[in-house]
This record gives structure tokens, C-alpha cells and sequence, in this order.
């Protein structure tokens, strides 16, 4: 079979892949020519990866599309929470990447993921502050002075739920004026000087640039999240999901996210 | 009425009515009460019918005279005018917030001004209020607008060569005149207010009490507990229905 160049060819591609293993009842992309080349793999992989992967993940997959001839990798950045509900609901992922290993487990638990995932990264908060530091911020207990306009995330998502570990932790209790949804919702809240500072992640600081400014602080070590990554179960590209993520967790994995501020598992 | 007509009507409706059976076929049922009757969830629905009251009472105070002068008035630009007050209407909901936090936040055009009063709207229910009204203010100018133009203004014209000066007129005449398109109005935007999401998530920030409504906390508690999130959607639907049935009756005209 010729593999598609163009997308929408590559996606009629993996439709037939899918329909054939269906009715065969096999899973797994039996490459026809085993000849164990590195390019043995064709057709579309679907992965699922978590927010704060947007820009690691977009230049993993173009460097995995280069080594991999005849594939496409088609990414979907979502919240971690809002990409298992996607899956359990039957959005067809072959490869998810979470932010946080509950996340992971929740789909583990619905029997939606094959073999054990591997944790390929960390990552620890960082205060966001705009341009300037208008309210001088120069620690985590800074954050609890009055008159701080603080933003969190809530303690329902994984970013909020490293900010409530670190007060607890430190015995600093904040007053935030908002509790996100989304880390990116508070580092819109910190760009755009509508709060004094932000609990967001080392990563979000490095991506966001000129726009934010990053104040490291000693207690981030007490809430380290990890990051897991796993093949769906039931995919019908497995061989090739099992392979991206050990490109992931890999050397070349390890180059781009570490660039971008993940720390090592 | 040709039969073709009714059939696609009946897919029409069950296009609408289908999603909220499937989701209703969703709630856990066993745990409903205490879903919906936890502290959070009854916060969130407290402060959502309080901020979509005072909301409508903003769209009538600021819509009736909106609509009257639009059907009343014949000024340059007028159509312009029209575009510009209906455009929330056809607006994403986040530009919406994003233009009112360039506006009222603390940087924003009128924000500093506020600021320096010792007023702040940013973060506060305040800025929930603004977001409603601000997006729920086209309902009621469109509704109260098109009831003036189809009750024309003859009446107005014979109370006022009767001797009644233009406030009387209004007060004892137009208003009357006008009470059914005032109602389904104040209904609709109550209605959209009460179901305002991305202005105000963008704009007020999501805190339990404060900020945080019904929509907000659907959207945040889908993110671990999702038999919370249908249940309190359901809520949510009840609560509009309800608002519809009860104010919604087919016009009465004197």
C-alpha cells in the first residue's frame, strides 16, 4: 500500500487500518514489509496530549514524522480531565500523554490503557507576575499580603491541586481574587495586569515569553507533577503509539523538553 | 399546512429536545440530591439568580429607552447604531469579555478611572453583572423595539394632543402598550443571563461566591466529578424552563 502523502489521504488510510483490524479482530498495525527498518510504520497517529504540551508536542511530533516516513501524527491539546472524558466517550486516541498521573489513572481505570505508562517529565510551579512585578512579589509568602490580587488555579484541576499541596505544606494560605480552570486562563489574568501574580507553571513562564515574568521560589519542590504517557487501548496503531512514546520518553524527548523547562522524571 | 412542513418541524424539535433527554438519561440518580444540594452547588445557583435578577433589571432600565429611540427616533446613522447595540448578540461571549476587561479592568479604559475611586471591578460580582448585562441587553432592546413598531404610535400621538407631556405619555401609555414585548424581553435576558459563561469567565474569574455561577461551576466540576456536572446542568435546565413556562404565555393585548 502507498502511503498518503496528504492528510486527508492518510486519514481515509488509517479509516481502512481501523475497519480491516475490526473485522479481522486484530490489533496492532501488521506492517507489510517487516523488513525492521524504522520506517516500517504508516498511516495516522492520534495523540492526545495535556495543555501545557501544546509546544513541546507540536515539535516531537514534526521531529517523530521525520524519522518516520509515511506517517502522520495528528496532536489534540486539551486539559488533562478533558481529554480522558474525550477518550472514555470513544474519541479515537492511540497515544495519551497527561499532566498528572491521576489523570493517567482515571483512564487506566476505565481499562482504556495498554501496558504500564511511563513518566517522562516533571514539572513544578513558578510565580507569574507581569512586566515590572507592580505588587514586588519576591516569594510564595508574598502572595498572602493583603491587598495582593493572587490567581490560582481551582484545586479541582492539577495545577490548582500543586498550589493547594504548597500551602499546605508551607502553612502559607492565599486569598486568590480567582481560581482558574485553566493555567492558561491564569496566566491570561497575570498578561493582561488584572492580577498581581499567578501560580502557573516553569513551562507556562518559558512559553509565554516577554508577557509574564517568572519568580522561582525554594517551596515549588513540595508539589512536583508528572507527566505519564501511554497507548490507548484498543488502538489500532499500538506498535506505532508504543513507539512515539518511547520517542518521547527517549533521547530526543528529553532534548526538547527539557528546553522548554520540564524537568527529568 | 403541508405535511412536509410538520415533519421536518418534528426533526427541528427533536433536534433540540433529544441532546437534553440524553443528558438527562446520564444523571446519576441515587446521589441527584446531594449533588445538587451541595454547598457549592447551591452558592453557585444562588449568586447565578441573583446576578441574572439584578442583570435584567440593568437591561430594562438601560433597554426600554435603547428600543424606544430606535423605533421612535429617525436620526443619521441610525442603522449603524442598531448593528452596533444588537452585535453582543452575534458576538463569541469571549470577545465580549475580553472587550469589557479592556474597558472595566483594572487597565482598562474606564478601570483606572474606577480604580482611583477606590471602585474595583475586576474579579469582584460586580463584573459578573457587567457580563450579563452586556450580553444580555440586545434581547430585550430587540423585543421591547419590535412590540413598538407593531403597536405604532397613535395612541402616543392622541394622549399627547389631549395635552399629556412626553413623560406622561410614556409612563401611562407607552409602557402599557409595550408590557408584552417588555416581559418576553426581560424573560429572554434573564434567560441568557442566567447562562452566561465565557464573558464572565473571562472577564470576573471563577470564585466560589463571588464570581464563580452555575455555568462556571458546571464547566469546573466536569473536571473531576462529571455526575455532579449533569446534575447540576440538569438544574440549570429546570430552572430556565421553569422561568420560560411561567412568564412566557402567549400576548394578551388590551
Amino acid at each position: 500500500m502507498k502511503p498518503g502523502r496528504r492528510p486527508a489521504a492518510a486519514v481515509v488510510l488509517v479509516l481502512a487500518t481501523g475497519l480491516t483490524a475490526g473485522c479481522a479482530g486484530q490489533a496492532g498495525s501488521g506492517p507489510p514489509s517487516a523488513a525492521g527498518a524504522p520506517s516500517a510504520f504508516s498511516g495516522t497517529l492520534t495523540v492526545f496530549a495535556a495543555a501545557s504540551l501544546t509546544g513541546t508536542f507540536t515539535a516531537l511530533a514534526d521531529r517523530f514524522e521525520v524519522a518516520h516516513p509515511g506517517v502522520t501524527v495528528t496532536l489534540n491539546f486539551a486539559g488533562s480531565a478533558d481529554l480522558v472524558t474525550q477518550i472514555t466517550e470513544g474519541a479515537p486516541a492511540d497515544v495519551f500523554a497527561a499532566a498528572d498521573t491521576k489523570n493517567m489513572a482515571r483512564l487506566a481505570d476505565a481499562g482504556l490503557v495498554t501496558g504500564k505508562p511511563a513518566v517522562f517529565a516533571t514539572n513544578t510551579l513558578e510565580i507569574a507576575v507581569p512586566p515590572g512585578n507592580p505588587a514586588q512579589i519576591g516569594s510564595f509568602a508574598d502572595l498572602a499580603r493583603p491587598g495582593v490580587a493572587v490567581v490560582t488555579c481551582a484545586p479541582q484541576v492539577p495545577c490548582g491541586a500543586a498550589a493547594a499541596k504548597i500551602e499546605e505544606a508551607t502553612g502559607v494560605s492565599l486569598t486568590p481574587v480567582s481560581e482558574e480552570n485553566a493555567v492558561t486562563d491564569v496566566l491570561g489574568k497575570v498578561s493582561s495586569r488584572e492580577a498581581d501574580a499567578g501560580l502557573v507553571y516553569v513551562t507556562d513562564v518559558a512559553a509565554a515569553g516577554d508577557s509574564v515574568q517568572g519568580i522561582p521560589f525554594p517551596e515549588s519542590d513540595r508539589a512536583v507533577n508528572s507527566y505519564p504517557i501511554g497507548v490507548v487501548a484498543g488502538s489500532a496503531q499500538a506498535a506505532l503509539g508504543a513507539s512515539f512514546a518511547r520517542f518521547v520518553t527517549g533521547a530526543a524527548g528529553r532534548k526538547i523538553l527539557a528546553a522548554a523547562g520540564f524537568g527529568a522524571p | 399546512m403541508p405535511r412536509w412542513i410538520l415533519a421536518i418541524a418534528a426533526l427541528g424539535a427533536l433536534f433540540i429536545v433529544l441532546p437534553i433527554a440524553g443528558m438527562t438519561g446520564r444523571v446519576d440518580w441515587a446521589h441527584f440530591g446531594s449533588l445538587v444540594t451541595s454547598p457549592s452547588a447551591v452558592t453557585a445557583l444562588l449568586l447565578s439568580l441573583r446576578t441574572a435578577a439584578a442583570s435584567t433589571v440593568l437591561c430594562l432600565v438601560l433597554g426600554v429607552p435603547m428600543a424606544l429611540v430606535l423605533a421612535r427616533s429617525r436620526f443619521p446613522g441610525q442603522r449603524l447604531v442598531r448593528a452596533a447595540v444588537l452585535l453582543p448578540l452575534v458576538l463569541p461571549p469571549v470577545v465580549g469579555g475580553i472587550a469589557l476587561l479592556s474597558t472595566f479592568g483594572r487597565r482598562g479604559l474606564l478601570g483606572q478611572s474606577f480604580e482611583v475611586l477606590g471602585l474595583q471591578i475586576a474579579f469582584s460580582t460586580t463584573a459578573v453583572v457587567l457580563a450579563q448585562t452586556f450580553v444580555a441587553l440586545p434581547f430585550l432592546v430587540l423585543s421591547v423595539e419590535s412590540t413598538l413598531r407593531a403597536s405604532g404610535a397613535r395612541y402616543e400621538a392622541v394622549a399627547a394632543t389631549l395635552g399629556a407631556t412626553p413623560s406622561v405619555v410614556f409612563w401611562r401609555v407607552t409602557l402599557p402598550l409595550v408590557l408584552p414585548g417588555l416581559v418576553s424581553g426581560a424573560v429572554l435576558a434573564f434567560a441568557r443571563a442566567l447562562g452566561e459563561f465565557g464573558a464572565t469567565l473571562t472577564f470576573a474569574g471563577s470564585l466560589e461566591g463571588v464570581t464563580r455561577t452555575l455555568p462556571l461551576e458546571i464547566y469546573l466540576q466536569r473536571e473531576t466529578d462529571p455526575d455532579a456536572a449533569v446534575a447540576l446542568a440538569l438544574v440549570l435546565v429546570a430552572v430556565a424552563v421553569v422561568v420560560m413556562v411561567a412568564t412566557h404565555r402567549p400576548r394578551v393585548l388590551s
